[in-house]
Parts: C-alpha cells; sequence; structure tokens
C-alpha cells in the first residue's frame, strides 16, 4: 500500500507550549485511520495542521508527495482534502439539500459570470448538483430531511449533514473532527457503518479524530495514538490494545507518589 | 433566466409603470417638479444602500458607504471639471475607481468581522472627508463647484442622451437616468443574489469556516462583495455631485453612512428590495417629521429603534413569506 498522505515530522508551539510534538506517519490509499488519545493529547490541532487551517511550527504535510500544510484551507480542499467539523459548524439556515448544493462550490464549471449571466455551462452545473445532491442524500439516507432547515435537526442528523457538506466536494480524503462525540451506543453504531460506507462505495480515505474507543477499535484499520502531544504508538486495532504505552496513558501508570 | 411567478411579474410591471409613467404624470398634473429631486435623491440613496445590504450578505456591517459614495462624486467631478470628459464616461469610472479603493483597503479590513469591522468602516468616512480636505486636487474645503451639466452622449451619431444643459427640466432628466440606474442596481443585486456568488456569500455570512472548508476562496469573495457595494456607492456619489453641480468633502459624512446602513435594516436584510424601500420610508419619514422641530430626530429615532423591535426582519417581512438569506 502506498502512502496517500504523509505527515512529516510535524510539530506546533503555541508559545511555550508544545502542543505537537514531531508527528510522523502515513496514512494510506482508501484505509480508515484514527487518531486517539486522552484530552489535551494535540489530537485536534493536528487535524487543524493537516487541513491548514492552522500553520505548522516545523515539519510538513504531504500529499501524493506534494506539501500540503501552511496553506489555505480552501486550496488544500481544492486538491481533495477536506474536513468536517463538529456539529455547531453548519449552515444554519440552509436545508439540507441547499447545504449539499452549496458544497459543490469545487465541481463548478462555469466561472461566478458565468452564473451571474446564466449562460448554459451554469445552467447544467446548476442541474448537475441537484441531481449530485439527491444522490448523495440519499446515500446517507438522509432523504426525508432533504428540505429541513439545518437548524432545525437533531445532533445526530447534525453530523450526518456535516459528513454529506464534506462529501459534496468530491473529496479524495475525508477528515473526520469527532464524528462520535455526544452520541448514544446504537447512533455511534450507525455512524461506524455510515463512515465504512463511505469509504467503500465512495473510495474515500478516511482519517478520524476521536476518543471513544469501542468506536475507533471497531471502525479503524490502524490507529496512531497521541499523548501530551507526543506519538506514542501506532498500529492495528489489536496491537493497539495491547500495547503497553498505551494503556499508560489511558489507564495512568502505576503511581510513584504512594509507591505502589 | 428568470423564474417569477405571476404575482412577482404583476409587482414588477406595476412598479415600473410607476416609475417610469405614474411619478412623471403625477408631477405634471400637480406641477410639484421639486419632487422629482426629491425621488431622485431617494434612488441615488438607494443604490447606495443596495451595495451596504450587498456587504451585510457577507455577514459585515458595512458603515463606510458615505466615504465611496463620496469618492465617487469627486472622481466624476475632477474627471469632467478638469479633464474635460462627458460625465457619461466619468459614471462607470467613478464607479470602478471606488471598487478599485475597496479592493485595496478591503484586504486587510475584510479580515475583521461583526463590530470590529462596523468601527473601521465608520471611521472611513471621516478619513475620506479629512482626506479631501487636505488634497490639492479635489480643492479643501472649497470643494468642486460649477460643474457642467451631462451633455450629449452618441453613438455613431446617434442621440442617445440629449444634452442636460438644453432640457427645459433637467431634474426630469436627472429622475429618468436615476430610475435607470437604480434599476439596473437591483436587477444586478437579485441577479448577485440568486445566482452560485450569493449562494456563497449565505454560506460565507452563516459560517465562514465550512465555507473554506469546502474549498470557497473567502477572502476573495469578500473582497469582490466589498468592491461590487462600493462600486454601487460611487455610482451613486457621482450623480449627486453632478445634481448639485458641486462636491464638498461634508457632501457625505459619517450620519450619511450610518442611514445607508439603515435604510438596509429598516427595509429588511433578507430581502433584495428592502434597501430600495428602506430608503423611501426613512427619507419621506424624516421630511414628515419636519413638523416637530426641535423634537425631529427624538421622534425619528424612537420610532426607528421601535420598528426594530418589533420587526427585526425589516418592512418587508410583513407581507413577503421569508425567502431565506438571514441568519436569525
Amino acid at each position: 500500500m502506498s502512502a496517500l498522505l504523509e505527515i512529516r515530522h510535524v510539530t506546533k508551539k503555541f508559545g511555550g507550549l508544545t502542543a505537537n510534538n514531531d508527528i510522523s506517519f502515513d496514512v494510506h490509499d482508501n484505509e480508515i485511520l484514527s487518531v486517539i488519545g486522552p484530552n489535551g493529547a494535540g489530537k485536534s490541532t493536528l487535524f487543524k495542521m493537516i487541513s491548514s487551517f492552522l500553520p505548522t511550527t516545523s515539519g510538513e504535510v504531504l500529499y501524493k508527495g506534494e506539501r500540503i500544510s501552511n496553506l489555505k484551507p480552501h486550496v488544500v480542499a481544492r486538491k481533495g482534502i477536506v474536513r468536517t467539523f463538529q456539529e455547531t459548524t453548519i449552515f444554519k439556515s440552509m436545508t439540507v439539500r441547499e447545504s449539499v448544493i452549496v458544497a459543490q462550490h469545487l465541481r463548478a464549471k462555469a466561472s461566478l459570470a458565468g452564473y451571474f449571466w446564466g449562460t448554459k455551462t451554469a445552467h447544467d452545473d446548476v442541474d448537475s448538483f441537484g441531481n449530485y445532491a439527491d444522490d448523495l442524500i440519499e446515500f446517507l439516507g438522509m432523504s426525508e430531511i432533504s428540505n429541513e432547515q439545518a437548524s432545525n435537526l437533531p445532533q445526530g442528523n447534525l453530523r450526518a449533514l456535516g459528513i454529506a457538506i464534506g462529501l459534496a466536494t468530491d473529496p479524495k480524503v475525508l477528515l473526520l473532527d469527532e464524528p462520535f462525540a455526544g452520541m448514544n451506543h446504537d447512533e455511534t453504531m450507525k455512524m461506524v457503518d455510515l463512515v465504512r460506507k463511505v469509504r467503500d462505495e465512495r473510495e474515500v480515505t478516511v482519517l478520524l479524530v476521536e476518543h471513544d474507543m469501542p468506536a475507533v477499535m471497531r471502525i479503524s484499520d490502524r490507529i496512531v495514538v497521541l499523548n501530551f502531544g507526543e506519538m506514542i504508538a501506532e498500529g492495528t486495532p489489536s496491537e493497539i490494545q495491547n500495547n503497553e504505552r498505551v494503556i499508560e496513558a489511558y489507564l495512568g501508570s502505576a503511581d510513584d507518589e504512594i509507591g505502589i | 433566466m428568470l423564474k417569477l411567478s405571476a404575482i412577482q411579474w404583476t409587482g414588477l410591471a406595476v412598479f415600473f409603470l410607476a416609475i417610469f409613467v405614474g411619478v412623471p404624470m403625477m408631477i405634471a398634473a400637480t406641477g410639484r417638479t421639486d419632487l422629482f429631486f426629491t425621488l431622485t435623491s431617494v434612488g441615488l440613496l438607494a443604490i447606495a444602500s443596495a451595495g451596504v445590504w450587498l456587504t451585510f450578505y457577507i455577514g459585515r456591517i458595512n458603515i463606510g458607504q458615505g466615504a465611496f459614495a463620496l469618492l465617487g462624486a469627486y472622481v466624476s467631478a475632477i474627471l469632467v471639471t478638469k479633464a474635460g470628459m462627458s460625465f457619461w464616461l466619468s459614471l462607470p469610472l467613478a464607479g470602478l475607481f471606488a471598487a478599485f479603493v475597496a479592493v485595496l483597503i478591503g484586504l486587510p479590513i475584510l479580515r475583521l468581522r461583526g463590530v470590529y469591522f462596523a468601527m473601521i468602516t465608520l471611521v472611513l468616512t471621516q478619513v475620506f472627508t479629512l482626506t479631501a480636505l487636505a488634497l490639492p486636487i479635489t480643492n479643501g474645503a472649497k470643494g468642486i463647484t460649477s460643474i457642467p451639466l451631462p451633455g450629449e452622449l452618441s453613438i455613431l451619431g446617434i442621440t442617445l442622451i440629449p444634452d442636460f444643459s438644453t432640457l427645459e427640466n433637467p431634474r426630469q432628466a436627472f429622475y429618468f437616468t436615476t430610475a435607470v440606474l437604480m434599476v439596473l442596481t437591483y436587477a444586478a443585486l437579485y441577479r448577485i443574489v440568486n445566482s452560485r456568488l450569493g449562494h456563497l456569500c449565505r454560506s460565507m455570512q452563516q459560517n465562514e469556516e465550512l465555507a473554506s472548508s469546502i474549498g470557497v476562496n473567502i477572502s476573495y469573495i469578500r473582497v469582490l462583495i466589498f468592491a461590487i457595494s462600493s462600486f454601487f456607492g460611487g455610482i451613486g456619489g457621482a450623480v449627486f455631485g453632478s445634481i448639485a453641480q458641486s462636491v464638498y468633502p461634508s457632501s457625505f459624512q459619517v450620519a450619511d453612512s450610518v442611514n445607508f446602513m439603515l435604510n438596509c435594516f429598516l427595509g429588511g436584510l433578507g430581502y433584495v428590495f428592502g434597501p430600495m424601500l428602506g430608503t423611501l420610508v426613512l427619507y419621506f419619514g424624516w421630511d414628515l417629521l419636519f413638523e416637530l422641530g426641535k423634537y425631529q430626530m427624538l421622534i425619528y429615532s424612537s420610532l426607528l429603534i421601535f420598528l426594530m423591535l418589533v420587526l427585526p426582519n425589516g418592512l418587508l417581512s410583513l407581507r413577503l413569506p421569508k425567502k431565506g438569506g438571514q441568519d436569525k
């Protein structure tokens, strides 16, 4: 398997605080890779650097050998690396369908002026956006809420809407920001199936940041573990489950102070 | 290209009849030619307000339109008086120059959001006024006076627009010019809002981070919108200067900038035609309260506060179903 995304010695410092220290790993084509770690481990920071929402202090992120760190988010999105957000980040007063249509910006063939004057290319685009949106919404099983305003949707659907918006850009790599946060067991399992389906049927490589352990174990092909900004392990779910350093990070080591 | 319902077509037809036939006939019947001037002012202010409305559409409160109206007025006045250029050519150039300056100013300040952007734009009008006072080309506090009326516009010997100074009633000519410009402005605004650019603006208004994550170059769109907005401001200002035949640093002040913004609020931020209605109501509202003398401002502002409390989505929300666009 070839490396699609390469994270190379990525370091992020906020003043004196090192949020990520020399992180390096590869993301392979068409796999689901999870980055996990306790709160404050630097998962979100790493995630933002991969999507160029934050610049790196040093190190770089490569996509197919090309540097994608320290660019603008829309440039990275244009290359096919698209992130999602947690549920509060949506287009509140758009319907699900409108959101998915506007998110197809990168698929547009006509220019903005073309849309203004209503050229044929623009009309074709508009038709194609509508069809693509309906297909995608059906694929995600959201047809029933297609015309609901986003601000009226319950939490579980918002997460799916976030993924729908991300997928509408037709990405090669989808970065998911805590897709299972705040979900109960059933919702989580549904979301796990959905993410797998997205990977299998739309050939999208998925990189996700999460701390729901059971879900991560179930969904991931490989896992990267961070703790206090350091990468402490990398491997398959079963390797990670038996890794001593990971167990230590999550459960705490034998407490030296009381001398056990 | 246009998909309008029967009611919308009727509304449009009534509107056109009213401004191009109804108003001139009514003025001819009553002999109140001063109304031409009043309505021309309303039209021009509505053009500038349309620009402010557009910046609201990307989630920015713009209290600086007066600056660009002033700029447009000066550019046109200077081109006409010093370079001897035809007013009809100076008009688009005034708009374009305002747009160009808006790009330069917009690049740094459009990064700001909310009250910070509003504060900077509020200062902008004052800065432009002071600049006009200081520069030699604008002739300081004396301003530029005796600007000739718009001359003839002809293409290949065919007269499209006659020389205004030969006309019996130049006010009426200005009225028609303004009416046409206003119709063009709002047609453009309608197209922008209902085409892809408008959709992208809405996405940015609701969440800039999410918009950039789907590949929207948000800084480009912001600057583009601010430039279009200022273009409208420049056009409105240029015609104003031509009607008054003079431009002074105080031609557009901070209070004008605030009014442009109020026009949008009053008409409704969710409706393309909101600023037009807002301008009309605000302009005549102020005049109607003239009888109250020293209490004019007090009553006027109380009424505005009351209206904003009762109708936070503007006057048009009274009768039109809400058509997206505005975040509650």
